[in-house]
């Protein structure tokens, strides 16, 4: 081969590998880039456990506590309430047995908290994030029946009952998602952290 | 007198020697030869650059007082109406500003679908149109959550949430979009960098590239005649008269028009009712409580209404995941349009009965979409935004049966005033 001759095939082979080592040198560039999206040390750090005292919280009352920047409901319901959640079947609910995983393990159950009596859920509607209305009465205007108390979505108008479960025919797929807690007393709940995390 | 001109001339000359100021002038302006039959839908793009100039020089003044903080930014913003020289007008300029674009680039593609102007040869023109429409989405999403009101904060917690009806990547993709477990401060000032940074240069890149493509291929018109098939001795088509000063001098005066009508509404209905800014807006950001009835801006409203028409689960995909599918492709249907209408014939006025009544009956379900949008949810609205949603999505399937079949009138070989 003379020298002024031109080899194609190194110059194709030459091309090719500047454009695959320059592609991944580009790639690796974009990684702090997309990264720096991700929530950052002190977004983590908000979102660490928080303390509830329900020492003063009444039977049928809500309180309201902020984790993760996101409500976080506790309900302490009365007898006839967790009575009424059994009325309530799969006809008229998506989901009665918590089968979807909207819950720790400990919250698989009918009433879908630790302990019958205090239900915590993330006050967050499964449809589109709204925050769904408490409504405990039994007449609560403009609902779907049977109605035995529970939350409504002003939004789209998702419905759901007092164990946080959802009615069939509204737009949430999903029951209320239960977050991690445990009891450290008989009245301070820790939301975001239980055995299985700590 | 003489002596200035010749002085002007002479640096004209001076910069056309290092920089294609003639050459440029002449291809877009002087030498652009556009059909001579536009009637008043080709105001629409001209206007839409008007809208585009009024965001960005508003926006500009708007970024000088307005503090993309979550505990400042609805503050901010009052202090803008209330205490900054004329910031109230700059202001509603602005947030007018954003209604009208969207009113005139809506019609604009209403002229593009009547007139066939996305039918070859003008389909990346088209395409080039609806990049545009979908950054302007995104702009104006963006925009809307930076006063910081109950709307801006729980209208894009909603619009978000969207992402994570995607399987498996769904929850971790929605944290990185927010960059937070919810809607936050972090979130907020992304958004104010992608506002006034990224998206505004998306746009301005997608423009130029809008018109370069349409100045090379030559505008459509309402006959749908390529007026290059005719062309004089000196190879200007017949039907052709020059941008400037023709067309350059007529839309101005409906630049002059459209601006009376904007300025008559920014001066005496800047909220519109609720519509161009809604009430809760007024109301500062609370994570803690969700508005009674949340409803999008009204541009967005016809596809808020296709999401929330899916209410039955089938198949193994839950009916969250289809109306969000579904909204994507409502949106992205129209960048087939190209490929989907087969009609021999361009324009409308050339067009049979069938795609005459498609067309129609696509507009009206999409006002009726629009207006159930900012309407809450009841059993019978939902069945009439359903029949809508299923009308929506024929227009798009069956165009490519019901344009075959229809039949045209022959089209005229020059065009028509």
């Amino acid at each position: 081969m003379s020298d002024d001759a031109v080899d194609t095939r190194r110059r194709r082979f030459l091309t090719g590998a500047t454009t695959v080592i320059g592609g991944i040198g580009a790639a690796f560039a974009a990684v702090p880039f997309v990264s720096s999206f991700q929530p950052s040390a002190r977004a983590k750090a908000i979102g660490a456990p928080v303390e509830v005292d329900i020492s003063k919280l009444e039977p049928g009352q809500r309180i309201i506590q902020k984790w993760r920047g996101k409500p976080v409901w506790v309900v302490r319901r009365t007898p006839e309430m967790i009575e009424d959640l059994k009325k309530l079947d799969a006809a008229v609910l998506r989901d009665p047995e918590s089968e979807q995983p909207q819950q720790p393990e400990y919250a698989k159950n009918a009433w879908r908290s630790e302990k019958p009596e205090y239900l915590v859920l993330v006050g967050i509607c499964t449809h589109l994030g709204c925050s769904p209305t408490f409504m405990p009465e039994l007449n609560a205007p403009g609902v779907k029946q049977p109605w035995k108390g529970g939350f409504f979505c002003p939004c789209h108008g998702s419905q759901f009952d007092l164990a946080g479960r959802v009615y069939t025919g509204v737009p949430a797929p999903l029951n209320m998602e239960v977050p991690p807690y445990r009891f450290a007393t008989d009245t301070k709940i820790v939301v975001g952290e239980d055995e299985g995390t700590t | 007198m003489n002596a200035i001109t010749r002085q002007l001339t002479g640096l004209r000359d001076w910069v056309d020697d290092r920089f294609p100021l003639m050459a440029l002038w002449n291809d877009h302006m002087a030498r652009y030869y556009a059909p001579k039959n536009f009637n008043f839908w080709y105001y629409f793009g001209v206007f839409s650059l008007v809208a585009f100039v009024i965001q960005i020089l508003t926006g500009i003044w708007l970024v000088m007082n307005y503090k993309p903080d979550a505990d400042l930014a609805f503050a901010s913003v009052e202090y803008i109406m209330r205490d900054v020289s004329w910031g109230w007008l700059i202001r509603y300029m602005h947030s007018t500003g954003a209604s009208a674009f969207f009113i005139v680039v809506y019609l604009h593609m209403l002229r593009g679908m009547m007139y066939g102007s996305y039918k070859q040869p003008r389909e990346l023109i088209w395409i080039l149109g609806m990049l545009l429409y979908l950054c302007l989405m995104a702009e104006a999403f963006m925009g809307y959550l930076l006063p910081w009101g109950q709307m801006s904060y729980w209208g894009a917690q909603v619009i978000i949430s969207l992402f994570g009806a995607i399987p498996v990547i769904g929850g971790t993709l929605t944290e990185w979009i927010r960059g937070d477990y919810v809607v936050s401060d972090i979130t907020l000032n992304r958004f104010f960098s992608l506002h006034v940074v990224a998206l505004p240069f998306a746009i301005a890149g997608l423009v130029l590239l809008h018109i370069i493509a349409l100045h090379e291929v030559g505008s459509n018109n309402p006959d749908g005649v390529e007026i290059k098939k005719k062309k004089d001795a000196n190879g200007v088509p017949l039907d052709g008269i020059p941008f400037h000063p023709y067309y350059s001098v007529k839309d101005f005066a409906g630049i002059i028009v459209f601006l009376m009508l904007f300025s008559a509404v920014m001066f005496f209905a800047p909220e519109m009712g609720g519509y161009f800014l809604e009430y809760n807006n007024f109301v500062p950001a609370n994570p803690m409580q969700t508005p009674l009835h949340i409803a999008p801006v009204w541009y967005f409203t016809p596809y808020y209404s296709i999401l929330r028409a899916n209410t039955v689960n089938f198949f193994w995909i839950d009916a969250k995941l289809w109306g969000v599918i579904f909204m994507g492709l409502g949106v992205m249907a129209f960048f087939f349009l190209p490929w989907l209408d087969r009609s021999p014939v361009k324009s409308i006025r050339y067009r049979g009965p069938l795609y005459k009544t498609a067309l129609w009956i696509f507009v009206v379900a999409f006002l009726i979409l629009g207006y159930l949008g900012v309407k809450p949810v009841s059993e019978g609205r939902t069945l009439v935004a359903q029949i809508c949603t299923v009308i929506y999505f024929l227009f798009f399937l069956l165009m490519p049966i019901y344009t075959k079949l229809d039949k045209t009138k022959p089209v005229p070989d020059r065009v028509t005033m």
